[in-house]
């Protein structure tokens, strides 16, 4: 499955995150965080790549805004950008 | 050298004089009756019959006021975000062109960031205060000042003018109403700020008190906040401030569920602790889980049919509301937290303005706060020995006040510090904090949403708290907890130069800020 439209879903609220998605043929994730350091960006990475491979993604282009947000809403926010990207 | 936290300081720094170390609480006022000090002179001033104190002109007015390069200058910061002095009267200084200064306001606002300025162009030398925020703390912190800053609390900034450490040449005091004598007070005029309780210490003992009004009215102006024997000049001015950013929307009690837990928590807590009943005395902060702490406490009190006896600090309209449905019987109020005060402050008998040396200061025969059963303050940080930083914040940065944290924490019988046990992923909870506002041994409890930690040193607490169905866990098992979901904080670069002395309010060292290196 394919992200087919461009999509959003999160916050900039601190402890949030803007997750930004757009189709692409296959996976490109790009994480910036206000708060942490480049490790922990690559971390985001890691966790986004993980969770599109669950949900049967193998073609989007992802952008991650953090504001220190939780794993769990990292993994809430992008399903959600999910389901509205996908027809 | 080395303090008692361990912290390494030198023995004397150019610009500042001798270091004295911190050696716990309360060493130094356990034996200042041996050090033998006596309260400084203030210049003596004489006035004749008829003598014409009021001006138009500021300029005028310094130059009446003998202030000369290397001086010292006060102000008060009652209207906080919205005081328009301090930078009217530092643009007038400026032109005049003064140097060498030390700039003495009892804090600095985020209607302060001009000062940057003024330190660049040589026109201030040194800055003492109680709270650096927004760009003039990120300044200091890269070590952008040849002498460091001194940070004190309030009532350590009372002892210290009182004892003489330091002089104040000039006090610029912001007065929302004057009389054409210079009887000052903060509950009337436009801008009203309420409560003058800084800004009494400067008048005692400076050798030149100017006020400055936008509100003259006729003789004599009541109630006398400041009494015209130590006002010589009064200086008109189109607006002295906007008192709507006094409180900036702070004392509007936090929609955030993760405050109400900790607070409903701190209750539960206080209601236990001993020292909650009749009489009780309780000081909390303005801001986020503190101020909801005294809504709980408020609601146990009433159900209780508990009557307390005073509530202290800064004084906010939902602390007057507290009072007002007859849960305590008096306010002491040394900065009223937003406009709402004012009218309370004016009209209302219980409710007493008091200074910062009856406030807080360590140095005379009893500040109200030695009677103080509880208090609630924030933390930014606290770590496993309990010690707590509320300046500077994760990235290095001196972005926060001391205010009366350590004085208020010294004094009180139950010191209680609530804070969510993480922010945006960055751990409140950490092996040393940063930068030592208020020693460890002084605080009691810490109340996270995650969980509450004791200081091991009150058993008694711990006796009182058994079998109260309260998750009380140890300190370093409770980091442990929080340390599996939050990062670990970004490492800070400091480098060696010493940025600012965090002065405990006994007048010793007890901390610094360093040098952040980007």
């Amino acid at each position: 499955m394919k992200i087919s439209k461009k999509s959003s879903a999160g916050s900039l609220e601190s402890s949030d995150l803007m997750v930004y998605l757009e189709p692409m043929d296959t996976i490109k994730v790009e994480a910036v965080s206000s708060v942490s350091t480049s490790q922990h960006q690559k971390e985001i990475e890691a966790l986004v790549k993980k969770e599109l491979k669950k949900a049967g993604i193998s073609g989007a282009y992802v952008k991650v805004q953090d504001n220190g947000a939780l794993n769990l809403t990292i993994k809430a926010r992008l399903k959600t950008a999910i389901s509205r990207g996908i027809e | 050298m080395k303090n008692k936290l361990g912290v390494k300081l030198p023995d004397h720094i150019d610009g500042i004089g001798k270091i004295l170390p911190y050696k716990g609480p309360f060493a130094r006022v356990r034996g200042l009756k041996k050090e033998g000090l006596t309260t400084t002179g203030v210049k003596m001033r004489a006035s004749l019959p008829g003598k014409k104190k009021v001006f138009k002109d500021l300029k005028k007015v310094i130059e009446l006021s003998g202030l000369k390069d290397g001086g010292t200058i006060s102000f008060h910061h009652h209207l906080r975000n919205g005081d328009f002095l301090l930078m009217n009267v530092m643009k007038v200084i400026d032109e005049m062109g003064f140097k060498d200064l030390t700039l003495f306001p009892s804090s600095l606002t985020s209607a302060h960031q001009g000062i940057v300025d003024y330190v660049r162009k040589g026109v201030v030398k040194k800055i003492y205060t109680s709270g650096l925020r927004g760009e003039l703390g990120k300044f200091i912190s890269k070590g952008n000042m040849e002498i460091p800053v001194v940070i004190r609390s309030h009532g350590g900034r009372a002892r210290a003018i009182k004892s003489g450490d330091v002089k104040i040449d000039v006090a610029f005091i912001g007065a929302p109403s004057s009389d054409r004598e210079g009887n000052l007070n903060g509950v009337r005029g436009p801008s009203a700020c309420g409560s003058l309780g800084y800004a009494m210490v400067d008048a005692e003992y400076a050798d030149c008190v100017v006020a400055v009004t936008d509100h003259l009215v006729d003789y004599p102006n009541t109630p006398i906040s400041i009494p015209q024997y130590q006002v010589d000049y009064i200086v008109l001015t189109d607006k002295l401030g906007n008192p709507d950013k006094i409180g900036s929307g702070s004392t509007r009690l936090t929609t955030n569920p993760v405050d109400h837990i900790i607070a409903e928590k701190a209750a539960k807590l206080i209601f236990n602790s001993g020292y909650f009943g009749n009489g009780m005395t309780f000081q909390t902060g303005a801001g986020g889980a503190s101020l909801a702490v005294a809504k709980y406490v408020a609601d146990i009190m009433e159900a209780k049919g508990v009557v307390g006896s005073y509530a202290i600090g800064g004084i906010s309209s939902y602390i007057v509301d507290i009072y007002k449905r007859g849960l305590f019987k008096k306010m002491f109020d040394v900065q009223s937290f937003d406009k709402g005060v004012v009218s309370s402050l004016l009209n209302n008998e219980d409710h007493l303005e008091i200074s910062a040396d009856f406030y807080a200061n360590p140095f005379n025969s009893g500040a109200i706060i030695n009677n103080l059963d509880v208090v609630v303050l924030a933390a930014y940080e606290i770590d496993t020995d309990f010690n707590v930083n509320v300046l500077v914040d994760s990235h290095g940065y001196a972005q926060g006040a001391s205010g009366g944290h350590s004085d208020t924490s010294a004094a009180a019988k139950l010191t209680v510090i609530v804070a969510p046990s993480f922010r945006a992923r960055i751990p409140t909870l950490v092996d040393r904090v940063n930068t030592i506002i208020t020693p460890g041994e002084t605080v009691d409890i810490l109340v996270t949403e995650r969980g509450i930690a004791v200081n091991p040193k009150r058993k008694d607490l711990l006796e009182n708290f058994k079998g109260k169905g309260l998750n009380i866990i140890d300190i370093c098992d409770l980091k442990k907890k929080v340390d599996k979901i939050t990062l670990k904080p970004r490492m800070v670069e400091f480098g060696d130069k010493i940025c600012g002395l965090i002065e405990y309010r006994d007048g010793t060292i007890i901390d610094t800020i360093d040098q952040v290196i980007e």
